[in-house]
């Protein structure tokens, strides 16, 4: 049963050579890929190689200085791209609002645009927090949650929006290696319960090569290979090798001061 | 800083137009109105019944020597209402609500909770600028009109009690009585309405404008208080001359 009103359709979304600048500093040399409705798109890369950066300009966040995105083929920006089409972001840090409490934080999209009653809204937040496994926990405030559990409320409160375009920021970031495997879970769970495009940016092997569908290897500011999990696996480039062959120092001798 | 003026114009506008909101931020509206004078009103009666008490302390002696003994309450009663209650309050309320608030905002900026409130398509100034704004352009007003009084009596009091002054408060209110008038009282108060809009202005920008972590923070707090304060010392002196030449 949809919780927001309007139908729900997975949506396409394609990056036309997008650029973007920091002072000096260019983040984004000009990337361009498309995205598949209903697909799970993994964009992977090291640290720091600007694709938190790409994720902002897809959601509006950021205005790109060149190049242009498509959501359905039209090309749109910030809140009025955000007006047209359902779209939920899972932030890095889960970014709840740490002055609401958790069942506050989930509902907040049905609140603050009014879209049902406060008995709806809270029927609403318990079947989602249900959904992500945390039953029961509406009254709590953010700061008495662990890492992983912030990240399932956020996913809780992406879910409410019913979203058409799901964005998720390193999503296993910080987790240790259970809780990542359940965030890992709770994101195929939502590709089969919702059917919405998926955009995961992460620098985590093991996530992007068991979720995606398709992976972008993204290196310095640029797409260098799409591909199936396989097709990167054995791609012959020296940096994507490089990147998902790295092998953590075997004992502490191994590591230079 | 003719960029901060001309955004500061704009979140304003933007505020103003987020304006027909306000019934749906009800409660976050009474929520701040609670902060602001909850945490405020025991420092506004200190604050009013202590510079009244030392500006009749420095001026009552000197004008009683003079024989204008007569003058006092009237004096220090339109110095209150007409100055020290607007800018003194005003200054307290910066330094302790300007300075939440910047805080407050600044760290859901660095802290991702504004950009997680525009993917929702919630806009940061109907939900967190409209709501602090409105709260202290009623609470500052609201504050003053209770610091006036309390400022006369402690005028009132030093008179009575300082020997080399030695006015009554009967003398001293019927001094007051003569040269204060309603138009000096709201004259008070509407400069507090200009000074509480300037402080919540100054403010929620310098809270939307924090860059980098705490350290950000912080600066953002100590900007939106100096700012605030010599915004508001601006202002009085523009306002004064302004209201002086109406009165007139």
């Amino acid at each position: 049963m949809s919780d927001t009103p309007g139908q729900l359709q997975s949506v396409s979304v394609e990056v036309r050579g997008l650029r973007k600048s920091f002072g000096s500093l260019e983040v984004l040399k000009g990337v361009t890929f498309k995205v598949n409705p209903g697909e799970i798109f993994v964009i992977m890369g090291p640290s720091g190689s600007g694709k938190s950066v790409l994720l902002r300009h897809i959601i509006g966040l950021e205005t790109p200085d060149a190049g242009e995105i498509l959501i359905q083929g039209e090309a749109a920006e910030g809140a009025r791209m955000r007006d047209k089409y359902r779209m939920a972001m899972v932030f890095q840090s889960a970014a709840l609002l740490t002055s609401l409490s958790v069942g506050e934080n989930v509902g907040l999209y049905l609140t603050e645009h009014s879209l049902k009653t406060p008995e709806e809204i809270a029927a609403i937040v318990a079947r989602k927090l249900e959904a992500v496994g945390l039953k029961g926990l509406e009254d709590r405030v953010p700061s008495e949650l662990s890492g992983g559990m912030q990240k399932r409320v956020a996913i809780a409160r992406a879910l409410v929006m019913e979203p058409q375009l799901f964005l998720f920021d390193e999503p296993t970031a910080e987790l240790d290696p259970p809780m990542a495997v359940t965030i890992d879970e709770e994101i195929l769970k939502l590709k089969d319960r919702t059917h919405a495009t998926s955009i995961v940016v992460t620098h985590d092997r093991i996530l992007a090569f068991s979720l995606a569908d398709r992976v972008a290897m993204f290196i310095d500011g640029q797409v260098l290979f799409i591909g199936t999990p396989d097709e990167v696996k054995l791609h012959p480039d020296p940096r994507v090798q490089e990147f998902i062959n790295a092998k953590p120092p075997t004992s502490r001798s191994s590591l230079t001061l | 800083m003719f960029q901060h003026i001309g955004e500061i114009i704009v979140l304003f506008w933007r505020t103003l137009q987020a304006l027909p909101l306000c019934w749906r931020q009800r409660r976050k509206i009474f929520e701040q109105l609670f902060e602001i004078g909850n945490v405020s009103l025991l420092m506004v009666c200190i604050l009013s019944l202590f510079i009244a008490g030392v500006t009749a302390l420095q001026t009552g002696p000197v004008m009683v020597e003079h024989g204008l003994g007569t003058f006092v309450g009237g004096s220090i009663g339109l110095a209150v209402c007409k100055e020290f209650a607007p800018v003194f309050m005003a200054i307290l309320i910066a330094g302790r609500i300007g300075s939440a608030m910047a805080a407050e905002i600044g760290s859901m900026r660095v802290y991702q909770e504004i950009d997680a409130l525009r993917t929702m398509n919630i806009d940061p100034v109907n939900y967190l600028v409209l709501p602090r704004m409105v709260a202290i352009a009623m609470a500052l007003p609201a504050l003053v009109m209770f610091a006036i009084p309390v400022g006369w009596f402690g005028g009132a009091m030093i008179s009575a009690l300082n020997p080399r002054i030695g006015i009554n408060f009967t003398s001293f209110f019927q001094s007051l009585r003569d040269e204060v008038d309603s138009g000096d009282v709201f004259n008070g108060i509407f400069k507090s309405f200009i000074f509480a809009l300037a402080i919540g202005l100054v403010s929620c920008h310098q809270g939307l404008s924090t860059r980098g972590g705490p350290r950000g923070i912080g600066r953002s707090v100590t900007k939106a208080v100096v700012n605030s304060i010599v915004l508001i010392l601006i202002l009085d002196y523009f306002l004064t001359r302004i209201l002086l030449y109406i009165q007139k």
